[in-house]
């Protein structure tokens, strides 16, 4: 599907028409208004804000859904996922309630705000919940796509919130558990979700001009995940290259290794994230290049392991706690 | 509408009394095999009996009926006391109680909610104001006159989670939740008072908006005062604090900090039934508790 910025249904123009056609949708958040500020007058008392009580919200929720509604919570990702965690797990994961988690500023996102708000091991928290499902829409577009079977699936659901302007033509519109492929190529594949797709776009639009046929592969739903498509994948490419705005433990890495070491699989693979250390706090260009998580950062990265330059880091996941500086926050 | 009603004329309270009796019968003999929480459970099957005998608006045949008044046990490790008034009151075969902590039932130390009557899981304390929260906010929503209580104990108001969900409570005018507080002044091993002392509660839960009664939690007559037209406000959320005994009924382990978690032997189980039908003080020389 083509789209631009300029079209796009907002994510509060999406959930407004669904919860419209759709009493059983609450939306609720935990005084994080920023998707949603139109929606309170609209949804009236089917709005409810309980204020920063990210742990009554969840077991509220759970509450609601006992009752047959489908809650939509909202708060920032890290407190979403953190503070509730033990709520999210007891009472939304083992009762396996359709409570819909959206958490505002994953990964990257955070830019300046420092550590405290940096969701970046919300995939790891989430996706041990049995049950739980996690999609990570690359744009606004994705966004408003993904966002009714997002909502009418039985399952409980993560949404790692993502409403940057679409800036890449996707071909395929958005399919739960299917992965989309943006770019062919044979020689590296290169694997992410989220706001750092269109990154990984730049970068093999870069690699693929120096004579490096390079794929993408944009992996909308994490939870479930399109193994076939990753599978194919690390069947052919010469160098497997997983990016995301999350630890190296526990997200997209982690995924690949269980999944290969399932299918007896063992391909070279790349690994870009944060190993074992926050992210450099900075507006969003800034501290995705700090983080050597930007488009030229990515393609370099990649050439520079094809040049054989060791990259030590990016293949063990070692955790080196010298360089853990608490000072460098 | 009345596909709740009541048994008429409505239980006594001698007929309670020998109900809660049998009930505590129950929950001595779940001591027994691989033991359970004793002293929690014996303080508060006189309240369950006289909820599900008096107050709550569910039978049996409506526990899924959305129009049923809800109670969430969110202490959770009570569930003995539990079991024994639904298997007293119809809503399980008393012989399932022989059941458990078998794994072919789901009858262990804490609630599951395949069990007919019980509405949620509970055993991390702290967490089921909130869920019985949502569940009032959605009765609230649908103008319905259900009304949701919640069971919590009294070491477990150390919870934060407590607190914000009555901040929560109050500021959503949850004139339909009603929070009962099995006040046995104990928690796992030590008394209340002497840890994180909680008094004055009855001030603090005052001071969170909510409109607050006190009952003996033992006597039939004073729970019939504090839970008259409950829910005792209509603006506000209701609090019961219901003072009770850390394992009333057995004079030998009544308020003994190491009475918490116990696994009595068989001829133990036999002593202590005695004691609790109006035998000797018994003289448990073993060391029961076991460390949860």
């Amino acid at each position: 599907m083509s789209s631009n910025a300029l079209t796009v249904r907002s994510y509060e123009d999406v959930l407004w028409q669904l919860a419209e056609r759709d009493d059983r949708i609450v939306v609720m958040t935990a005084e994080n208004r920023a998707a949603i500020r139109g929606l309170p007058n609209k949804l009236g008392s089917r709005f409810i804000d309980v204020g920063i009580c990210e742990q009554t919200m969840i077991g509220a929720a759970a509450g609601l859904a006992l009752r047959g509604r489908i809650p939509v919570v909202h708060a920032l990702a890290a407190f979403l996922t953190m503070r509730a965690f033990e709520f999210i797990r007891t009472d939304v994961g083992i009762a396996g309630l359709p409570v819909k988690l959206v958490g505002a500023v994953p990964g990257l996102l955070s830019e300046a705000n420092g550590p405290t708000h940096q969701a970046i091991e919300d995939i790891a928290l989430m996706r041990g919940i049995p049950g739980m499902e996690i999609v990570c829409p690359a744009d606004a577009t994705e966004l408003a796509e993904l966002l009714p079977e997002f909502l009418s699936r039985p399952n409980p659901g993560y949404l790692r919130f993502n409403s940057s302007p679409t800036t890449l033509r996707h071909p395929d519109p958005f399919a739960f558990g299917k992965a989309e492929r943006l770019r062919e190529g044979h020689d590296v594949e290169l694997m992410g979700y989220g706001f750092l797709v269109p990154e990984l776009v730049a970068a093999a639009d870069i690699l693929s001009e120096r004579g490096v046929s390079t794929g993408v592969l944009n992996l909308r739903t994490l939870a479930p995940l399109d193994e076939a498509s990753v599978l194919a994948a690390a069947r052919r490419a010469k160098l497997l290259v997983t990016v995301e705005d999350h630890f190296l433990h526990g997200g997209l890495r982690t995924l690949l290794a269980e999944l290969c070491l399932r299918h007896c699989l063992m391909p070279d693979v790349l690994s870009m994230g944060f190993d074992a250390q926050w992210f450099r706090p900075a507006l969003l260009p800034q501290a995705a290049e700090r983080a050597s998580l930007s488009g030229a950062r990515i393609a370099e990265r990649v050439w520079k392991f094809l040049s054989g330059t060791p990259v030590p880091r990016d293949i063990t996941g070692r955790v080196d706690l010298s360089s853990n500086d608490p000072r460098e926050f | 509408m009345n596909q709740h009603a009541r048994k008429y004329p409505p239980a006594s309270h001698e007929d309670m009394t020998a109900t809660a009796l049998r009930v505590r019968a129950h929950i001595i003999r779940m001591a027994g095999g691989g033991g359970c929480f004793i002293g929690a459970s014996l303080s508060c099957a006189d309240l369950l009996v006289f909820l599900y005998e008096r107050v709550l608006r569910v039978s049996p045949a409506t526990v899924d009926d959305p129009t049923r008044d809800y109670l969430f046990l969110s202490k959770g490790h009570d569930v003995p006391a539990l079991y024994g008034t639904f298997a007293e009151l119809g809503f399980i075969d008393p012989a399932r109680l022989s059941h458990h902590l078998s794994p072919d039932d789901v009858l262990y130390w804490h609630p599951n909610r395949a069990i007919p009557g019980i509405e949620f899981h509970s055993g991390s304390l702290g967490h089921l104001l909130s869920v019985a929260i949502g569940v009032a906010m959605d009765i609230k929503l649908r103008g319905d006159d259900n009304r949701v209580f919640v069971i919590l104990g009294d070491g477990e108001l150390n919870e934060g989670s407590i607190w914000e969900g009555l901040l929560v409570a109050q500021a959503h005018r949850l004139n339909n939740l009603v929070v009962v507080v099995d006040r046995n002044g104990f928690q796992a091993n030590v008394a209340t008072e002497s840890l994180i002392p909680l008094e004055p509660l009855a001030d603090k839960f005052r001071a969170f908006g909510c409109e607050v009664r006190l009952a003996d939690g033992h006597s039939f007559a004073s729970l019939e005062d504090a839970f008259a037209g409950a829910p005792s406000s209509s603006t506000r959320p209701s609090v019961v604090i219901a003072h009770t005994r850390r394992g009333k009924g057995l004079p030998s382990i009544e308020e003994r900090a190491d009475r918490w978690f116990v696994r009595f032997t068989p001829s133990e189980i036999e002593l202590l039934l005695a004691e609790l039908h109006g035998g000797a003080q018994t003289q448990i020389v073993s060391n029961p508790l076991v460390v949860r």
